[in-house]
This record gives structure tokens, C-alpha cells and sequence, in this order.
């Protein structure tokens, strides 16, 4: 019965959506408030119904009811519960359901929390958002229903594919919904705003907020992703270009670009239109991402006419979502120009600048300010994501049109992304010091001086320390970074603590999350120059050596837990010739499935991480073993969280923030 | 008109990505490789499954239209593939040449001994030199080789009935008028 | 990518790595196990595993990886240059073994736009803040 009434709540939801979506459109333009109100009853309706939908999908996992198909196919008996839990999201029709679920709880969130927004904006989003959940519900009901039954119910199920029973990604893509799906938020608050033809600050503020959130989710996904790829892909690197992992990575971008846009528009009014179009983009890239991924399009061309029904319905859900909100942008760009104009109060009244009239720059924006330097931060993240587009579709492009298949690998990224993040990174130690409205050359002096002198005598030092100049440069960048920070947390307390103190919770964000970007710097520039590697064949109480390292194979152990077999290698590792650690490194292999993975071996430390990872081979050839040294690699991931932790802080207390903004305007 | 032209830009950009999606899916996947097409067959020496001594030069390839197919016992759609290639064997048109690929010869041999050996030569090729030589990703692959030794068709995955019969027939019959 | 510590290596190992060479050629220059490793490292780094999603060779635990590794191998120690094993694969394989697509008349747009990009990005900017002075 479960199924049958998963399936009935799952209409259920459809129905709620379409309400959701239709009525409260009609009761804003006709100004009707029960019809408008009805949008956050819908929102939060909508969510607990398709919360029911999911507990039921999880408890046939739970309880291995394989009548049900997915779990038949996606579940085992004899699997751990965790990962019989995270098998209701470890395929393509139970991850649908989670997005739908965190869509709609992201819908009631809103519906809850921003009662600031002006009623007929708060029913237009809401009713966006209400669109969209119409359009996924209708997407899992017709091509991926995970309700079906299987008739007769197998003795046990498949098994979960084993490369998703770990605890790093099983909770890898529910972070990674929560952000792709929140950015779904700004989406609907962005089309809002456009049928609504005007936009004030506190949509801003919700914009951002929600924006945050999201941001934040996608990049504690993003994180866990790559520590996963890092231990169990077993060769020891933690980003591969992989295209699965760059269109995680362009929403985020384009993301970080709204953070900053959206900063501009709600201190000057300005690129109102801009920020509106961004929002649009970051949830398409979302979009993209996910379903073009899921459709296996990016594998080869041809895959995605694997399934037809799907990749059609999914293509054409793509373009009436993203083509119809850019129709709805092309038709009212002009009119939020005219909005936005009574923008701020009082004597500032500023004309905004809007993208869609390249050739009509506002008249009081100049370069040589804070907003100046968000707009470089949002012209070099938009190149940066047209890059990561760009190379990983381009393989797609040249099959598509010619007989050729190319590869477009870490070293295009290596030169093309790479210096466009260190142009970043030069205009991120020094536009957060900038004035608004304008700043003088002068003071652009001081402040270059003042951020630069310590870098270059930071990489100096390190260079002289022996590191190679790569890393010197990192350290550099880096030290660039925090100096820029401390500086503007100078500025801002002029020298008293108390004053430090009482800044607001997005100053904390803004200095943990650059300081995150400066410990991500210097660890890919030490991990890309100073790492160490080797690879060999050996045989237990063989070794391979990695100065100052050695890697002695003790033993090669195998036996039987869980629902997997194993092949265990035991490594001494030595220092200098003094014992450092013991690494063990497995092989497993899992019946059901039939399928190899391995775990690698390793320990973090701060500063030097060893690793070891056992691969094929036995007791006569001996086994392949892949042995790294890797400085530094830990902090990539520390960086990643501890942008993420700003992100978190900076939504603490909202409102506050934009008053201290408002009176550095002021001061 | 220029503003509205330009606000337009986005929507311009997003229609053509999604137009070559759409083209994406109505292609055809058959049409695809093989830089190696009408390249002479490469060089190689090997021993053969049975005689880890007797060298195999390409000169077998010489004077006669060859199937070669490259397999091994490790590889689960090779024994999918199988009966259609003891098929083409009864036919007798073409020489068959397997490549063991990556194998252990006693289980290559073993496998050959339970599902039937069509072939007329069997290489050895255990650590993948012929392989990468053919530009090889996986097994099943076949190859016509042309009685002057040049690759005409490279077919990826498993030889159907229906690739025989539309396909490396047509094909067979065409070199030999060929020639 | 300069990568220290790659030097220690273990002969053995790479003696029974050492396929029989294709073609041998005259007078083959003696290089060192050490100098072998380390530049088939960079050909390997450069080449992508056929049967994985973007990784290189020397980053792929595939079997085909394996044999790929011992035949860069094989042929700089025949005295092949890095660019002549490169060229060899590539005539394997095709543009698709390259981790870096060559510059060729199908990647002028791949490997001119971000810079084209960026380029009309400042220059957008700068005519933002010229258009302020004037």
C-alpha cells in the first residue's frame, strides 16, 4: 500500500503545485488577498505532502520492501541502514524526489520567513516557485515515477552501486541539492521581481539571503565531492576537471558573482538588472548541471537519446524555465531601470546602470570604487564561468558537428582558469578597502602598497626557504588576501577591539570567507608544486621510496565485512628512516554488484599527508601501489568549509549589515 | 531597437545552446571514428595463443580479406558476441584473426575450449601493444583488413547478427569486387 | 607541473615493465631508469586515459592505463622524445588521447575565448570609467 499512496501524495503535490502556481498570479494582478495569501498555505502544504511521499519511498528502502521496484533494484537486505537510507537518493528517480522535496521546503521556507516582501511580490515568487515544482513533479509522475512495483518482488535487491556506500557521498548530494534547488529561490524571487516590474531593497535583502543559503549548501557539496574523489578514487588528487565536477562548479561561480552583484544593488541600486539576469543564470547552470549530467549527455552525445522520453522531457523543461524567464527579462529590463531609480532615498538618488545598454554606463559609476571592484570580481567570475562552460561542453560540440571526439582536460583548465582566479585574486585584496561611490588614486597607491609589500616579502621568504616558485606565488596571493582583510578589519574598527566586536555578522563572512579563498590558494599552490608521487609493483615487505618517505608493504590481508570482501595492504611508512605512520589501503569487492573500489590509505596532518592506495595485482607479480606526499592538501577542504561557515554567518541578523553598509555611504 | 536587441542577448545565447543539445540527440551515433580508417594495418610480430614462440608477423594479412577481433576471457560481452562470430566462421568469407587481449593464455584457451574457437590465427597480445597499435578502448572490437592490408571498418562493441548481415557483408562483397 | 621527489625508483619494477620495443631503433641513447620515470611521467600526465572520464594515465588504475604507462615506457627508452610518443598515441588514438587539445582550426574557439572574453570584459570596464573622466 505504501507505494500506492506515495504515488497518490506525489498527484497530490502536482495538484497543490499547480494551484500554487496559478492562483496566486491571478489574485496579484487582480489584487486579491485571500487568493494571494493562499500561495504560503500552498508552499508549505505542497512541502509536507511531498515530505510524506519521501518517508514512504524511504521506509520501502528501510524495510526492504522489493516489491517496490527502485528499492529492488537500488537496495539489498544485508546493506548497513545508512546506506540503505541514502540508497533512496543514490538513483535517478529517488534523487528527483529529494530535489522536489527541497524545492518545495525551500518554497514553504520562503513563504514562512519573508513576510517583509511586499504581498504581491511574496504571491509572484511563490507562484514561480510553485511553476517549478509543476514542472518536476510532472517530470517524475511521466518518465521517472519511483513508485512503480515489481511484480513478483525479488528475493533481495541489487545492491546499492558500492561506489556510493560511503558516508562522504552519501551526504555528498544532498548538499549538493540543497544548493543547486535553493538557488531555485533567487531564480523565483528574480522572475517575480520582473513580472512584478520593480524591485526595492528588501527583495534585495532576501535575494541575498537566500543566495547565501543556497551558496553556502553548494559549497559544502562542492567540498565533500572532492574529499571523496580524493580517498576514494584512490590517486591521490582532490579536482580532476572532471565534467560531472565542473557543473557543480559553474553554478557556484556564477553564484559567488550574485553574492557580490547583489552587494552593489542593495547598498547603490545599481545593476539591478544584472543581478535579476544572474539569478536567472545561476539556477539554469544549476539546471544544466544536473540534468544534463543525469542524462549522460556529457559522456557522449548519445547517451542522452538513451532514454528518449527523458532527455526530451528534460530539454524541454530546461527551455521553458530558463528561455521563459530570459523572454520575461527581455520584455521588462527597460522597466526595472525605470524602478530602480527611486531606488534609495533621500539626496542619493542614483539612475541604474543595466546591462542590457552596454553603451550607457550610469553617470555616477566610477571604476575606482568598491562597486567598481565587485563589478571586476562579477566581469572575472563571468569569464571564469563562460571558461568552465566552455571546456567542458566543447568535447560535446566538436562531436556533435564533425567525426572528431576531443579532450578538453585539466591542463585547458590549468591555463585558462587558472590565471583568470589570480586576476581575481588581485582585485580581491583590494576592493573590499575600496570607497564606495568613488575613491582616489592616491589612496588605490597606499592600499596597493600596503597589501602588496607584505605578499612579495612573504613569497620571498618562502622562496629562500626552498620552496619552488609556484608555491611562492601561492604564498604570495594568499598572504595578499589576508592582508587585504586585516586591513579592512583595521579600517572598520580603527583600532578598537569593541568596535571590531560590533560589527555586524556580515563582516565576519566577508573576512572568514576571503580567508578561506587565501588558505585555498596557498594549499592547490603547494599541493600542485610540492606534492610527491610514486608508483611501482611490489611485493609484501618491499618498498617503494619518496624521499624523504619510504613505503614498506608489510602485509596483504583479505576477509569479509558488511556486504563487501577485502584485499587490505598494510604500509609502514618512515620518515627520514624514523617510523611516521601505518596506512592501510583496501581493495573491496562487492558481490552484488560485482564491482571493485578502493579505499586508500592515508593520514592528515596539517602539514604533510601521506597516502598510500593499493591497487591490482598478487602474491607473485606483486600489487601496483600508487604513494603520494601531499602538503597542504588538507587545507583545500578546510578553506572550502570555512567558506562555507561565512556564508552561514553572514545571514545572521540580516537587516543589521545593510544599516552599517547604508552608513558607510553615509560617513 | 538596439536595447531591445540587447536585452535580448541572453535568450539568443541560451536558444542556440539548446538548439545544438537538441541537434546532439539527432545525430547518428554510428557515425563516429576511426582515424585509422584506410590506414595500413600496424606493423606488429607476436606469438600466437598456443605457442608462446611462433612469431606472427603481419604478412598474414597479405592477399586475403581478414576479420580481426580483438577478446578475451575476462570480457563479459565477448561471450555475448561469441556465437555470432562462429557464425561468420561457417561462412568462410573472410580469414578470422582473434587478438587475445590482456589474457592469461591458459584461461584464454580454457574460454576458447567452452564457447568454440572461430578464429584461424589467434595473437596473444597480453600487454596490450597490438591494442593500443589498433587505437583499442575495450573488447569487444573488430577490424576489416582489406587484402592489401589497409583497415576499412572498425566496428566498437559486439558484431550483431544485423552489423553482419548489413554492414561487413556488403562491405566483404564490395572489396572483393575490388580486387 | 614541476613535481618534486620523483626520483627514487625501483629497477626491478620496471624491468618486468619493459616491453619488447616495436621498432628498434639504431643506437637507441642510454637514459637512466631515473630520467625514464621522470619523463614519462610528463608524457603520461599529458595523455588521457582512453577508458576514463578526463583522467591521465599515470592517474588511472585502469588495466588499459597500466599497459599505456609501460609503453611510454617502452619507447622512451627506445629514445623516442616525449613528442614522438605523444605523436604516436595521437596517431592511435586520435585528438581524443590529448589531455590538452592542440591548437587546431576545431579548438580556435575553445582556446581563444576566455581570453577574448576577458578582453572585452576590461575593456567594457575601462570605457565605463573613461566615459566618468572625460
Amino acid at each position: 500500500m505504501t507505494a500506492e499512496l506515495g504515488h497518490i501524495l506525489l498527484i497530490s503535490a502536482l495538484i497543490i503545485a499547480g494551484l500554487q502556481a496559478v492562483l496566486p498570479l491571478w489574485g496579484a494582478r487582480h489584487n486579491n488577498r485571500p487568493l494571494m495569501d493562499f500561495a504560503g498555505r500552498a508552499a508549505g502544504l505542497q512541502a509536507l505532502v511531498l515530505i510524506g511521499a519521501f518517508a514512504l519511498l524511504t521506509a520501502s528502502f528501510v524495510t526492504s520492501d522489493f516489491s517496490v521496484k527502485l528499492a529492488a533494484d537500488h537496495s539489498h537486505s544485508e546493506k548497513p541502514l545508512l546506506y540503505k537510507i541514502s540508497g533512496v537518493w543514490g538513483n535517478h528517480e529517488g534523487s528527483m524526489l529529494l530535489w522536489v522535496v527541497i524545492m518545495a521546503l525551500y518554497g514553504a521556507f520562503a513563504a514562512r520567513f519573508s513576510g517583509a516582501l511586499p504581498r504581491t511580490l511574496k504571491a509572484r515568487t511563490l507562484a514561480i516557485q510553485g511553476l517549478l515544482s509543476v514542472g518536476f513533479i510532472s517530470f517524475i509522475l511521466f518518465t521517472s515515477n519511483p513508485f512503480s512495483r515489481l511484480s513478483p518482488p525479488p528475493a533481495d535487491g541489487a545492491g546499492l552501486n558500492p561506489l556510493l556506500q560511503d558516508p562522504g557521498l552519501a551526504f555528498h548530494p544532498p548538499f549538493l541539492y540543497l544548493g543547486y534547488v535553493g538557488f531555485s529561490l533567487a531564480f523565483s524571487l528574480a522572475c517575480g521581481a520582473l513580472i512584478e516590474g520593480k524591485i526595492d531593497k528588501v527583495w534585495a535583502q532576501w535575494l541575498r539571503a537566500w543566495v547565501l543559503l543556497a551558496w553556502s549548501f553548494l559549497t559544502i557539496g562542492i567540498t565533500l565531492g572532492s574529499l571523496w574523489a580524493y580517498y576514494e578514487l584512490g590517486w591521490g588528487g582532490w579536482w580532476m576537471w572532471d565534467p560531472v565536477e565542473n557543473v557543480s562548479f559553474m553554478p557556484w561561480l556564477a553564484g559567488t558573482a550574485l553574492l557580490h552583484s547583489v552587494l552593489i544593488l542593495g547598498t547603490r541600486g545599481q545593476f539591478a538588472n544584472w543581478t535579476v539576469l544572474l539569478a536567472i543564470l545561476t539556477f539554469s547552470l544549476s539546471l544544466i548541471g544536473t540534468f544534463v549530467v543525469r542524462s549522460g549527455i556529457l559522456i557522449s552525445v548519445h547517451a542522452f537519446a538513451v532514454d528518449p522520453a527523458r532527455g526530451v522531457f528534460i530539454l524541454g523543461l530546461i527551455c521553458l524555465i530558463s528561455g521563459g524567464a530570459l523572454l520575461l527579462y527581455m520584455f521588462r529590463a527597460g522597466l526595472l531601470l525605470a524602478f530602480a531609480k527611486s531606488f534609495l532615498r533621500g539626496g542619493t538618488m542614483l539612475s541604474t546602470f543595466i546591462l542590457s545598454a552596454l553603451d550607457k554606463p550610469a553617470s555616477d559609476f566610477k571604476a575606482l570604487s568598491k562597486e567598481g571592484g565587485l563589478l571586476l570580481n562579477n566581469i572575472l567570475l563571468g569569464v571564469a564561468t563562460a571558461t568552465v562552460f566552455l571546456g567542458t561542453f566543447y568535447p560535446l560540440f566538436i562531436e556533435a558537428i564533425s567525426p572528431n571526439k576531443i579532450t578538453v582536460g585539466a591542463p585547458y583548465f590549468n591555463k585558462t582558469f587558472a590565471p583568470i582566479m589570480m586576476l581575481l585574486i588581485l582585485v580581491m585584496g583590494i576592493a573590499p578597502l575600496l570607497r564606495w561611490v568613488s575613491d582616489d588614486k592616491a589612496n588605490l597607491k597606499k592600499l596597493v602598497t600596503y597589501v602588496t609589500m607584505p605578499a612579495i616579502l612573504g613569497g620571498i621568504i618562502f622562496t629562500l626557504t626552498g620552496a619552488p616558485i609556484g608555491s611562492a606565488i601561492g604564498m604570495a596571493l594568499a598572504i595578499y588576501i589576508t592582508a587585504g582583510v586585516l586591513l579592512s578589519a583595521r579600517r572598520r574598527s580603527r583600532g578598537s577591539l569593541s568596535r571590531l566586536a560590533r560589527q555586524p555578522a556580515s563582516f565576519y563572512g566577508f573576512i572568514l570567507g576571503h580567508m578561506g579563498m587565501a588558505v585555498i590558494t596557498l594549499a592547490i599552490a603547494v599541493m600542485s608544486f610540492q606534492s610527491g608521487e610514486n608508483i611501482g609493483r611490489i611485493k609484501v615487505g618491499e618498498s617503494l621510496k619518496l624521499a624523504p618517505y619510504e613505503f614498506t608493504l608489510t602485509g596483504v590481508s583479505n576477509g569479509k565485512r558488511e556486504n563487501f570482501n577485502y584485499l587490505a595492504g598494510q604500509f609502514e611508512v618512515t620518515k627520514n628512516e624514523r617510523a611516521l605512520t601505518t596506512l592501510t589501503s583496501e581493495q573491496r569487492y562487492y558481490p552484488i554488484r560485482g564491482m571493485i573500489t578502493t579505499e586508500a590509505g592515508f593520514q592528515f596532518a596539517p602539514i604533510n599527508t601521506v597516502f598510500a592506495a593499493l591497487s591490482d595485482g598478487d602474491a607473485q607479480k606483486g600489487w601496483v601501489v600508487r604513494v603520494y606526499h601531499q602538503p597542504m592538501v588538507i587545507w583545500i577542504w578546510i578553506g572550502g568549509l570555512m567558506m562555507a561557515l561565512a556564508g552561514f554567518i553572514s545571514l545572521i541578523r540580516e537587516s543589521r549589515s545593510w544599516q552599517t553598509a547604508k552608513d558607510d555611504v553615509d560617513a | 531597437m538596439l536595447k531591445a536587441l540587447k536585452g535580448l542577448s541572453p535568450l539568443i545565447i541560451f536558444i542556440g545552446f539548446i538548439a545544438f543539445l537538441a541537434f546532439g540527440l539527432s545525430r547518428d551515433p554510428a557515425k563516429l571514428d576511426s582515424i585509422l580508417i584506410d590506414q595500413p594495418f600496424p606493423d606488429f610480430s607476436l606469438t600466437t595463443l598456443d605457442n608462446p614462440d611462433a612469431q606472427v608477423t603481419h604478412e598474414i594479412l597479405n592477399g586475403q580479406i581478414s576479420l580481426v577481433n580483438v577478446f578475451g576471457s575476462w570480457c563479459v560481452a565477448c561471450v555475448q558476441e561469441h556465437p555470432n562470430l562462429m557464425q561468420i566462421d561457417q561462412t568462410g568469407r573472410v580469414q578470422m584473426i582473434g587478438i587475445n587481449w590482456r589474457d592469461d593464455r591458459d584461461k584464454g584457451r580454457k574460454w576458447l575450449n567452452r564457447y568454440g574457437d572461430p578464429y584461424d590465427v589467434i595473437l596473444f597480445d597480453g600487454d596490450s601493444q597490438m591494442a593500443v597499435d589498433l587505437g583499442v578502448t575495450g573488447a569487444p572490437e573488430t577490424f576489416i583488413v582489406d587484402q592489401a592490408g589497409r583497415i576499412r571498418y572498425k566496428h566498437i562493441g559486439i558484431v550483431t547478427a544485423d552489423d553482419w548481415r548489413n554492414t561487413i557483408l556488403p562491405l566483404i562483397n564490395r572489396l572483393e569486387t575490388e580486387a | 607541473m614541476i613535481r618534486q621527489g620523483l626520483t627514487a625508483i625501483i629497477l626491478s619494477v620496471f624491468i618486468t615493465f619493459s616491453a619488447p620495443a616495436q621498432e628498434t631503433m639504431p643506437e637507441a641513447p642510454i637514459i637512466s631508469e631515473q630520467e625514464i620515470e621522470k619523463r614519462a611521467r610528463v608524457v603520461g600526465r599529458a595523455l588521457r586515459c582512453v577508458v576514463c572520464q578526463n583522467q591521465s594515465i599515470e592517474d588511472s588504475n585502469a588495466s588499459l592505463a597500466e599497459d599505456m604507462r609501460t609503453l611510454v615506457r617502452a619507447r622512451i627508452r627506445d629514445g623516442q622524445t616525449n613528442e614522438e610518443v605523444i605523436d604516436y598515441m595521437q596517431s592511435r588514438y586520435g585528438d581524443f588521447v590529448l589531455l590538452e587539445p592542440p591548437v587546431q582550426t576545431n579548438t580556435y574557439l575553445l582556446w581563444a575565448a576566455p581570453f577574448l572574453l576577458l578582453l572585452a570584459g576590461l575593456a567594457w570596464f575601462m570605457r565605463l570609467s573613461r566615459r566618468k573622466q572625460s
